[in-house]
């Protein structure tokens, strides 16, 4: 056992360079995703039919294909094709934005959908505009419906992270495998990076649970 | 002065045809009750009135404007007429004052000063001036709808539709609500009530219009119509309810 502890402080700080660029990569990806995931769910409830169709395909293409292959798709067919060279974080960032916008719009349209039809009749029947109906009696009251299903896309886009250690970024995956490669050490070396993951969404269930807790109040 | 005109209304939801060609006038200050079974188009046909149902033909005039022209600035119409509804449809994230003072100042631009003002007279005018600063869900069904009614009336409306005001209260709760709105009508308001209160409507209206099937089948005053109905669905339909 004691051996065990050394190795982990023997791997430890090119385990914990690799954490930091996970979550510099989450941050980067769900500040994104959210901005694209509210344009896209905008799109969707438009009345103009060209916007419905955009966010229609954007949302069944990134359903409809597993990460891994989005990744490699862009980092090496699209960066190829377009003759275009691109950071492997840069890459990770953009693949994981659209992919958790897409799941995000889902999510913000099903908050929206979930307020109480009366609510948008109350408010255009008093002569707000639909916008200004939108923003301050609907919106309002669909953030409060969607935020544990918001919450549990972060953690799920924290986790996915992973997945981008096939375009060689150095996320914490990638750090493992890097690892494992020299010295095959895989049990020891897999399972300090499992509860490296556990450990980080563990104390963020606990922080949104507290969130959750402060907003349903 | 004529506040509210339809001619030859008709709405259809899909194959549905709700309302079937509707004739109707009110006069400013008219209080006219719109009675009925359930499904006879009186819903339907009091949200054609601001258009939150779009008519399948005729013309709806209210104030001068007509509501089926495309041109028509509707929010700028539906400023000038109040509605409440059956679930009350209080903005839940609000509290009372903020529920009342949102429209006016968003939409009249009034200052937040007078917003606040006008929302405490209005409150106190249904009688609720201690529940300014609660929320929605504090408060009973018949102070949430006596709070909506203060709420459709900060925007200074010259008309009033009620959407059966009182069909989702505990029985206890009516009067309350139906006070509020006598009072209103004793001060000149023009106001369409689509309502299951034979009393009130005897009572308060001017005019009761019976409807069933899509079409107005009778109307007059409530001495006419509650006490000597002409038409057979008339007769059958007071009998069951009366």
């Amino acid at each position: 056992m004691s051996s065990f502890f050394e190795y982990v402080v023997q791997c430890w700080p090119q385990l914990v360079l690799g954490l930091g660029l996970t979550v510099k990569m989450t941050i980067f990806s769900l500040v994104l995703a959210v901005i694209i995931g509210m344009i896209a769910c905008l799109f969707s409830i438009s009345n103009v039919k060209p916007l419905n169709w955009i966010s229609g395909v954007y949302l069944s293409v990134i359903r409809g294909t597993p990460l891994m292959v989005q990744a490699v798709f862009i980092y090496f067919g699209l960066t190829a094709a377009l003759d275009v060279k691109i950071s492997s974080f840069n890459a990770a960032v953009l693949v994981l934005c659209l992919n958790a916008g897409a799941y995000l719009s889902e999510i913000f349209r099903s908050g929206i959908a979930a307020v109480n039809k009366g609510q948008m009749e109350a408010a255009r029947s008093l002569g707000l505009p639909y916008g200004v109906a939108m923003r301050k009696i609907i919106l309002p009251q669909a953030i409060r419906i969607v935020i544990p299903s918001v919450l549990n896309q972060f953690i799920i886009t924290l986790k996915d992270t992973s997945i981008l250690s096939v375009i060689g970024c150095g996320e914490l995956m990638r750090q493992g495998d890097q690892i494992v490669s020299r010295n095959f050490r895989s049990f020891e070396t897999y399972a300090i990076v499992a509860i490296m993951y556990y450990v980080v969404v563990t104390i963020l269930t606990k922080i949104f649970r507290i969130i959750e807790r402060r907003l349903s109040n | 002065m004529i506040k509210v005109k339809t001619e030859q209304l008709k709405k259809n939801f899909g194959d549905l045809e709700v309302l079937k060609g509707i004739d109707l006038e009110v006069k400013e200050g008219e209080v006219v009750c719109l009675i009925g079974p359930s499904g006879s188009g009186k819903s339907t046909f009091l949200r054609c009135l601001n258009r939150l149902e779009e008519t399948t033909a005729g013309t709806v005039i209210v104030d001068d404007h007509d509501l089926t022209n495309p041109k028509c600035d509707i929010n700028k119409v539906r400023e000038n007429i109040g509605m409440v509804f059956q679930q009350f449809n209080l903005f839940p994230h609000l509290n009372v004052l903020e529920n009342i003072m949102l429209a006016p100042v968003d939409r009249k631009k009034m200052s937040k000063e007078e917003a606040k003002k006008t929302a405490e007279r209005l409150l106190a005018v249904v009688g609720l001036a201690e529940k300014a600063t609660e929320y929605p869900a504090n408060l009973s069904g018949g102070q949430q709808q006596r709070v909506a009614i203060a709420r459709a009336l900060a925007m200074q409306p010259d008309i009033m539709l009620f959407d059966e005001p009182t069909s989702a209260l505990d029985p206890e709760m009516v009067g309350e609500v139906l006070e509020v709105m006598k009072k209103l009508a004793s001060d000149g308001m023009t106001m369409v009530v689509v309502t299951h209160e034979m009393g009130f409507a005897r009572e308060v209206a001017d005019r009761v219009i019976f409807m069933d099937g899509g079409y107005i089948v009778e109307q007059g005053t409530p001495v006419e119509v509650f006490g000597n109905p002409q038409n057979k669905r008339t007769q059958d339909f007071l009998n069951k309810v009366l």
